[in-house]
This record gives structure tokens, sequence and C-alpha cells, in this order.
């Protein structure tokens, strides 16, 4: 069983539809005694950082997700869900995130290494580079297009958390993980194959625990 | 590097997909689900439906349309037609699309752009713009309903209010070249995409798989739309893609 967390910032219409292709069980809460006790998490999210953070401590979630991440529980975040992961973000001032990868989240400059305007938000399917094909989460993953749409992407130092990045004038963390927590900077659910093959293999790692 | 994208459009009207010429002579042109499912099989990059449904029944029809698309494909769509306020907005994503475009009610109250984008984000927020070639005063005049009614805004001050207020692409239809298919209206392509640094989708006009090539090598458009090449089958989104491939282009 997968519990979505529902802070009210997310599109779980989507993320829902897409676990009942694929068979798996899932519940959403909006509470933590409503999501104690699922094998593994999925921390959604569209919007703003600052709003995400506030609603996620009005839902009382952060100490619940830090909780199941210390318990080993597998999570995976989407999209924002991915971003509150790291440790802060400049979006609408500096905002605590809930620190569990290292780095910050940073608004793409919209100005190239060579000093050329390039367009904000990186929007459209772009090509992965897989970079930690071991990893049971990329099991039958290969370097294919997944939907991008952000503005602000993660900037970390850590090279082992990047499963896999894509080029968009900067190398872009496109999946990151670190043991039983994973994330995706684009939407699985909306990108096509390899989305719905991320989904799977989350859950495959979700039952194996 | 990220790649171009081809948008098939259905126009729906009470549950039905449609397409006009140059906005009249409507005629059927099949299931939305079900051809949203062969445009997906076909490699399609996104779609955009476009409700334009007369009635309130076919509004509410048209939410089921978006949740069965949502529920049964894995590509992002967005969604428009007779998207008046902030709570239609929320309707709408909330049940499944990835977007919204806004057209006649942005730039009948250019506010629901920002308080769209505040509310979701200008990723949410696609506005459309019709727009046709006015001779005397040499510049492009953006229409609204359905391109019946001339506004008093040129298609460049416009799209550069549109981001201004939040919008996080746009979505370019040239009166002149809709249902034409002799080629995506360049000239006014290049307008746009010089005053505006958000993603331009180009429509109107798409009558082959070279025209396709042009948009995209010629004025940089970053997605391209077409309906009907592609509902009458004239060709499909998986013969432009290989076209597009073969020739060198980023293509999915």
């Amino acid at each position: 069983m997968i519990g979505v967390i529902d802070y009210g910032m997310g599109n779980l219409f989507s993320v829902s539809k897409a676990l009942e292709r694929l068979n798996i069980e899932y519940k959403i809460g909006d509470r933590p005694d409503q999501l104690h006790g699922c094998d593994g998490y999925i921390l959604p999210g569209v919007g703003a950082f600052p709003d995400a953070m506030k609603a996620l401590a009005e839902h009382q979630f952060i100490g619940f997700i830090h909780q199941k991440v210390e318990e080993g529980v597998p999570l995976y975040g989407i999209c924002l869900g991915m971003q509150l992961l790291f440790e802060s973000s400049e979006e609408g001032g500096w905002t605590d995130g809930l620190g569990i990868f290292p780095g910050t989240i940073r608004r793409f400059s919209g100005i190239d290494e060579n000093g050329r305007a390039y367009k904000v938000p990186h929007m459209g399917w772009n090509q992965m580079n897989i970079r930690r094909p071991e990893k049971e989460l990329l099991t039958d993953v290969e370097n294919e297009y997944v939907y991008f749409v952000h503005s602000y992407a993660a900037v970390t130092e850590d090279e082992d958390i990047l499963y896999a990045t894509a080029d968009y004038h900067s190398d872009v963390p496109a999946i990151v993980g670190r043991d039983h927590v994973v994330a995706s900077q684009f939407h699985p659910e909306k990108s096509g194959r390899a989305g719905m093959q991320l989904l799977e293999n989350f859950c495959r790692m979700m039952c194996r625990q | 590097m990220l790649s171009k994208r081809i948008i098939p459009c259905l126009d729906v009207k009470e549950g039905r997909v449609v397409k006009g010429i140059q906005f009249v002579d409507i005629r059927d042109a099949g299931d939305p689900v079900e051809l949203a499912k062969v445009y997906d099989e076909q490699g399609a990059d996104e779609l955009v439906f476009l409700d334009i449904s007369a009635s309130h029944e076919g509004k509410k029809t048209m939410i089921d349309v978006v949740r069965s698309v949502a529920s049964e494909l894995a590509i992002p769509f967005t969604v428009g037609g007779g998207i008046r306020t902030l709570e239609d907005i929320k309707e709408t994503l909330r049940n499944g699309a990835d977007k919204v475009s806004l057209n006649s009610s942005a730039v009948q109250r250019p506010e629901l752009i920002t308080e769209g984008a505040d509310y979701f984000g200008s990723q949410c927020i696609v506005v459309a713009i019709d727009a046709r070639y006015d001779e005397p005063s040499d510049n492009w005049v953006v229409y609204t309903h359905g391109g019946r009614t001339p506004t008093e805004w040129s298609l460049t001050d416009w799209a550069q209010e549109a981001v201004k207020r939040g919008a996080g692409e746009i979505l370019l239809t040239s009166m002149n070249k809709d249902g034409e298919k002799t080629g995506f209206d360049l000239p006014m392509l290049e307008a746009v995409q010089s005053v505006v640094s958000v993603p331009v989708i180009a429509s109107g006009g798409a009558g082959s798989s070279e025209h396709f090539y042009d948009v995209f090598t010629k004025v940089d458009a970053d997605a391209a739309l077409a309906a009907s090449i592609f509902h009458y089958k004239e060709t499909s989104v998986g013969n432009v893609k290989r076209y597009l491939k073969d020739k060198g282009v980023p293509i999915r």
C-alpha cells in the first residue's frame, strides 16, 4: 500500500490514475494519522516552495516524513516534492526544506555560459543521462525522454545522489536518490513509458522492504 | 537537449471532436478519448483540447473528457475554451489537466492570468492568441471569441503583457493560415519569439512535414500544433517525427 501525501498542492488525480493503471494499491491522506502503516509514500507537489513547506507544516507532515525516512520506509518525491527534500530554496526568499538531500534549489539563470539568453521554465521532453544504472529504481529505464516543467532546479555537490541528469544549459538533476529515498524533477505519471517504469520500480523497491 | 514538441489539437464540441476551416465549416472527427489514445501511440508529445461547446451541458461533458484523458494517458495535456474564472481553472486542473489555455477571457480580464499563475504557477497557464495580419497598419491584430471579435491589442503588445502577467507559454494561432495547409505563419511567429522569453507553440497552417521542419529551424518555435492533417490521416504524428529526426531536428 502506497500512501499519497496530500497537503493541498499536488496533482493527485494523475498520480492516482497512474497507480491504478499499474494495479498498485494506494490511499490518499491529508493528515499523518490517515497514512500510518503504508509500505511507501509519494510526496507530490505543484506550486511554490514556501507555500508547500507551509502547507506541509499545517498538515503536520514534516515530523511524519522525517520519522518515516528514519524508519527506512521508501519515499518518492515528485517535481516540487523532490525539491522539498533538499536543504533550502531561494524561491520567494530563502526557505528551509526538509533537508534529507544535501543541496539547494535555485532558479535557472536564463543566461548560458556564453552570455546568451535561454528560456525559463525548462518545459518539454528532455533526454535523461543515466549515471547510476545499477540502481534498482532505474531497472529497464534507458536514456529516455521525460517531461519537465520547472523554473527552479536542484544544485548539489553530492554527485552520489545524482541517479540521472538532463542537459538544459547545465546538468539538471532529473532523478536523485539515496538508499530508500528517491525523487524525480519530472512527473513520472506524465512521462510516458519511462515514467511508468519508474513508478513500477519504486513499488518493487517498496514491496521488497 | 530539449526536444521539439508535436501537439495534435482536438476541438471538442458537446463531447465530440470537430474541426473547422478558418473557424467555420465544422465537420465531425471522432471521440476525443479514442483520438487522444491514437495520438499517444503515434508519439504525440502533448495534446491540446479546446472546448467549443455552446451549452452548459457541453461544458460539463468536457470535464468528463478531461478526467478520462487523464485516467488513460501518461502525457501532458492542455485544456482551453470557456475558462473564465479562477474557479474554472481550478476545476480543470483538479480533474487532471496539466495546463489551461486562456484566450478571450484573458483579454477581457488580464488579471485572470495573474490569478491562475499565482495559484498554480506559470507553468500551468498558457495564453492562446488568435491574430490576423492587418495590412493598413502593417501589424497583427489580436482577435477574441473564436476569431470573430477584433481587439485593440497588437499581437506583440498583448504577448508581452500576457507574459508579464504570468503566462508560462504562448499558443499562437495565425488566422490567416488556419486550415489553409500552406505552412505556419513564420513572420508572425518571429515577431512574437523576439519579444517574449517563454515557449511559443506555433499553430495554424500545418499541411506537411516540411512545414514543421520550417517552423522549428527557421523561427525556432518550441512546439507546433496541428489538427486536421492528423484527424483526417493525411499524415501521422509518427511520420512527421521520423521526417524531422532524419533531418536532425531534436525529437523524442
